[in-house]
């Protein structure tokens, strides 16, 4: 070979307690090339990342940097070879500029001790150059968007000379143009010669950006190799070990019954207007568009979080306009946000207390809470929802994504609920667990004649899992799609086509 | 321009409209006499604040520092009558060093064992006052056995004015201390990595440590220069009262943390500003004082700095609510 690789990582092996976190994995990163490093939640990822960045030291195996063994890597090493990691939450001081946030790394590795502020302004504004993006250098990182955070911290990986940016699940708060922005820049760059370690789950951008790929799963490396070699099929077999199951879903014929839920001519302040919408029993109804489309603004009007709907909304027949969201339990309405773990689970408390806790009064009628009748009904919820855990009494800090989400949706069926939106029901939760959460809400919109609103950026998840979805732009629906009409393809048509109406 | 959008320039026009309205109710405000005797007020709770600011702006709370101050003020007053020494140097480096070490104190317990500022600093300050009243001594050195040299420095004036009826009036040196270490600390905010180190810290203690930020130095640096400032400010106080009094500066907590507070601090750490302190504690002395002058009864001072630290703090928090992406 004429030259050795960047980073190669010899049989390298870590334990956490009992737990083999990574088990013999050798992985060869190249300089300048774009790899994607794939594999569900607890498959080893994150141990990689962190022993890459120092932050782990592995228990077996060897490290080579430019083809020479570095023994022991610690975080200052490692980031002196050139290692820089774009944590998901980026890792920024919030309160502080564009300008300090990518100037303090730089200063700090130089040892100054003190600031000085014309170099860091020209610095900034060299490296955004180079990136070819414009940000306010004075404006404080809180008030950039996600994209704009994101782009702060590869400017700063960047300043720090990195000849390898690892980026954990880059993608997950981006819109698809920033998206593609951000493959532009991983493009350029690779032109400089810098590499790019993507870690995702998301098939479609992997195949889109990177040049190699490697999966992981249960802490092995179970394939590799060119990205030409595979499809989403095939990573997704390697990330599961088996297929995913595809197909519609097929809402039961319940023509001449009340529908569920109905907004007639429904209007949330200024998000969304003139809503027209109705959902019939055994019903997913999918809700598509672009992040600001109003979709959440609906569902939060439905589920009486805001003060600003006007229009009619029915439930099973009878008109209902929640004010708050007892109103909303009490008329039979189930919400599950998007971020569960700020708006939805109490994670210090064990899954029983956060499943009763939304049908409190019927567990507590007299002051005092029947346990016997709770712990019975969440044992029948938790077989139900398929949660794997030791127990309901274990908290639910400690669970996966995935069943952190079974037990906030199995929270909404413990209060009878009739009507169940659904907000992203599946982001952060990995390839397997999704798709029997996917059987899970099919089924039990099937068995219990419930009719759900299901919001999603996840196409597939839509065209799987809907028997029609609804398209929204810019506050109104502007299209539906049921039966052999909806496909992954329309539904991303429809996107695109909205997407090019946006002013640039 | 951006400062007239920054916290600072919304402060200071509060300052103007405030100033303009007590002169309005009672003229007595704007004369000289008055004014200089609300900046010499401001010099003791200023230079407390500047600690207070400091601990805050690294997301912290301190409420041991009236208690530091005590400590430093009255061992020190004390061990200079029983020595019957007379200087000026000595003394107050040792109320530095003792407002110091015991700052030090606070970060090794916050940092080491990952602690709340608030309840640690509960603790450490009731401890303190505890032990300065049972091994030192209860009793106040009173202006007759102040030491003179002492005395004599709190009574600088930089310059003397007359009044009418021949008696003197002057504005106080101690003001020039005040905002000297007002620039200082400015100066080390915003130019020297170990100021920028407490605002990442206050920002993002696990991203400053990604960063390469050595937190345990920035929680040294935070407190203890907190607590030097508050030794400091405790013997010049005594200094300019000529008194020490081991039961000082109870309750000041409250006005000093209104003061930083209302000077556009923010109680999650990451924001805040010298001068935005300074003109806090101005503020704030202003209003206490001018009740007076407006002949309100001094027991609603307390509802009113209360009421103006729960109105800061809400407005604050407002402010630094995240906007929901």
């Amino acid at each position: 070979m004429a030259t050795a690789p960047l980073i190669e990582l010899r049989n390298i092996s870590k334990r956490f307690g009992g737990v083999r976190a990574l088990d013999d994995v050798s992985l060869t990163l190249d300089a300048a090339r774009i790899h994607c490093l794939a594999g569900e939640n607890g498959s080893g990822k994150s141990t990689l990342i962190k022993i890459v960045s120092g932050v782990y030291q592995p228990d077996e195996g060897e490290i080579l940097i430019d083809g020479k063994p570095v023994g022991k890597l610690d975080p200052a090493t490692s980031i002196a070879h050139g290692v820089q990691v774009i944590y998901q939450d980026f890792s920024l001081f919030p309160t502080l500029t564009v300008v300090e946030n990518l100037a303090l790394n730089t200063f700090l590795r130089e040892g100054k001790t003190r600031i000085d502020w014309t170099r860091a302004r020209k610095m900034a504004r060299d490296v955004l150059a180079r990136l070819d993006v414009t940000l306010d250098l004075d404006a404080t990182v809180e008030t950039l968007p996600a994209a704009g955070r994101q782009i702060v911290a590869i400017a700063r990986a960047m300043l720090a000379d990195a000849r390898l940016i690892i980026m954990d699940e880059p993608t997950t708060t981006l819109t698809g143009r920033e998206v593609e922005r951000l493959f532009r820049i991983v493009r350029d760059l690779q032109a400089d010669g810098i590499a790019t370690l993507f870690v995702s789950h998301k098939m479609r951008e992997m195949l889109e950006i990177s040049e190699r790929l490697t999966v992981f799963r249960n802490g092995k490396k179970v394939t590799e190799g060119p990205i030409s070699d595979y499809d989403e099929r095939s990573i997704t077999r390697a990330m599961t070990g088996r297929d995913l199951h595809q197909g519609h879903f097929i809402a039961p014929d319940v023509s001449g019954r009340e529908p569920r839920l109905e907004l007639r001519n429904v209007t949330v302040g200024d998000k969304a207007q003139g809503i027209n919408l109705t959902l019939m029993p055994g019903e997913i109804v999918g809700m598509s568009g672009l992040i600001g489309a109003g979709r959440k603004a609906i569902a939060q009007a439905i589920f009486g979080l805001r003060s600003d709907m006007s229009g009619e909304m029915l439930v099973d027949g009878k008109p209902v306009m929640p004010k708050n969201v007892p109103e909303a339990i009490a008329a039979g309405i189930a919400y599950v946000p998007e971020d569960r773990l700020s708006e939805g689970l109490f994670l210090t408390r064990s899954i029983r207390d956060n499943a009763i806790v939304s049908s409190l009064s019927r567990f507590a009628p007299h002051l005092w809470l029947d346990a016997e009748k709770a712990g019975e009904e969440t044992h029948k919820m938790f077989g139900e929802m398929a949660i794997s855990a030791p127990g309901i009494d274990v908290p639910v800090g400690t669970l996966s994504g995935g069943n952190a989400q079974r037990v906030m949706i199995g929270r909404w069926l413990m209060t009878d609920a009739r009507v169940l939106i659904l907000n992203g029901p599946t982001v952060g939760v990995d390839v397997g667990s999704k798709e029997q959460i996917h059987g899970i809400i099919q089924d039990l919109t099937r068995n219990n004649d419930l009719a759900v609103l299901m919001i999603s950026d996840d196409l597939p998840e839509l065209a799987a899992n809907c028997n029609r979805v609804l398209c929204m732009t810019e506050g109104r629906i502007t299209g539906e799609l049921a039966g052999d009409a909806l496909t992954e393809e329309a539904l991303d048509a429809a996107l695109s086509n909205e997407k090019q109406g946006e002013p640039a | 321009m951006r400062f007239l959008r920054s916290s600072d320039a919304i402060i200071l026009a509060i300052l103007a409209v405030a100033m303009i309205f007590i002169g309005l109710v009672n003229p007595a405000f704007w004369q000289m006499s008055n004014l200089f005797s609300l900046l010499k007020e401001n010099v003791v709770i200023g230079i407390m604040a500047l600690g207070v600011l400091l601990v805050m702006i690294s997301g912290g709370i301190d409420v041991s520092f009236t208690a530091f101050a005590v400590a430093g003020m009255y061992l020190v007053v004390r061990s200079m009558v029983a020595l019957d020494y007379n200087g000026l140097v000595l003394p107050f480096a040792s109320t530095i060093i003792i407002g110091g070490l015991l700052g030090l104190m606070n970060a090794g317990i916050i940092h080491k064992f990952k602690m709340i500022p608030l309840i640690v600093t509960l603790g450490t300050a009731s401890v303190v006052r505890g032990l300065v009243l049972g091994l030192v001594g209860t009793s106040n050195v009173n202006i007759n056995k102040m030491p003179e040299a002492l005395v004599n420095f709190g009574k600088t004036d930089l310059f003397v004015l007359e009044r009418a009826n021949g008696s003197t009036y002057g504005l106080t040196a101690m003001i020039v201390i005040y905002l000297g270490l007002a620039v200082a600390l400015h100066l080390v905010l915003k130019h020297t990595m170990i100021g920028r180190s407490v605002y990442a810290y206050g920002a993002d203690p696990e991203a400053a440590k990604r960063v390469g930020f050595s937190t345990g130095r920035t929680m040294i640096f935070v407190y203890v220069t907190a607590g030097a400032l508050a030794g400091f400010a405790g013997l010049l106080h005594s200094s300019m009262i000529w008194l020490a009094n081991p039961r000082d500066f109870v309750g000041l907590e409250l006005d000093v943390i209104a003061a930083v507070v209302l000077g556009g601090a923010s109680i999650f750490g990451g924001r805040g500003t010298v001068l935005g302190t300074v003109l806090g504690v101005f503020i704030l002395v202003m209003i206490q004082n001018s009740l007076i002058l407006m002949g309100i009864d001094t027991t609603w001072q307390r509802v009113v700095v209360g009421a103006m630290l729960v109105a800061a703090v809400t407005v604050t928090a407002l402010r630094d609510r995240r906007a929901l992406v």
